[in-house]
């Protein structure tokens, strides 16, 4: 098991971009932009969310300007949100390929409403969702 | 451009939710009755307190959860008649299903007994706690 540590504002600061970027997506219907989140929630969710071109953001502009003391947390709760909305985003994107254009708008703003709350009210979906997927896994 | 009306959606029933989830966390609440099975020390791994047990059920894809730890293990320092347990839900499902954890952090309020009086989802306040302990006989 990792155990490494992150600055704990990078995620939030990622979900904010997250939360412009889906809702560019949901509002213009395009298979693109949601195909471009998908790529970083797969590079969060596999490589780790330390690594997405958010974070890369996040390291070189906004870092720097912040003057609140440092707050590190588990990168896996963060990681384990990214692959939630990798997820989501995927079926999106099949969604638009397919047609589907509902499936597309249902999947976009369900990630959307994910990556919001984490944004705007420190959600953590880890501790929602984690428990019941192990629930229903050892079923 | 399409619509903006589905955005306008989400964003007002996420914020609605958002504003009621993060006013009842750590907010302890209280079984309407106290007739749950009795945990024994097997089952939680420490000896149940004099006269309250607080039981932490985490994961490690929970960054409250540490807070909550630390919040907890600090606090029962200074209350001789409590015990307090913190335990990994992935490796205790069966007791998890028993008492029907959903999401973590959730901190159960054990009585003397060992039956639960209420319990706390999310993060509490230190007020919180103090009122939770304070509410179990």
């Amino acid at each position: 098991m990792q155990n490494i540590e992150i600055d704990a504002r990078g995620p939030r600061f990622s979900a904010a971009l997250t939360t412009v970027v889906l809702a560019v997506a949901l509002v213009t219907g395009s298979i693109w932009v949601a195909a471009f989140q998908a790529v970083v929630f797969a590079i969060g969710a596999f490589k780790g969310p330390q690594f997405t071109p958010y974070a890369f953001i996040y390291r070189t502009l906004i870092k720097p300007r912040l003057k609140s003391p440092l707050r590190t947390e588990d990168v896996r709760p963060p990681k384990f949100a990214q692959s939630i909305g990798l997820a989501f985003a995927v079926v999106a994107v099949a969604g638009a390929a397919t047609g589907a254009s509902v499936v597309f708008t249902v999947a976009v703003a369900s990630a959307l409403a994910a990556a919001f709350l984490n944004a705007a009210f420190d959600f953590c979906l880890g501790c929602q969702v984690y428990l019941l997927l192990a629930r229903l896994r050892s079923n | 451009m399409k619509s903006l009306v589905p955005l306008l959606i989400v964003l007002v029933a996420a914020s609605g939710f958002g504003i009621w989830f993060q006013r009842t966390r750590g907010e302890f609440r209280r079984k309407k009755t106290i007739n749950g099975p009795r945990m024994t020390q097997d089952q939680i791994g420490i000896a149940l307190g004099e006269r309250v047990t607080m039981v932490q059920f985490s994961s490690a894809f929970c960054s409250p959860c540490r807070a909550t730890r630390v919040l907890l293990e600090q606090m029962v320092q200074s209350m001789p008649d409590v015990a307090y347990v913190h335990i990994d839900a992935e490796s205790h499902l069966e007791l998890v299903r028993q008492l029907n954890i959903l999401s973590t952090p959730t901190t159960l309020f054990l009585n003397r007994d060992g039956v639960e009086v209420g319990r706390a989802m999310g993060t509490p306040k230190r007020n919180q706690v103090l009122a939770a302990v304070a509410a179990v006989h």
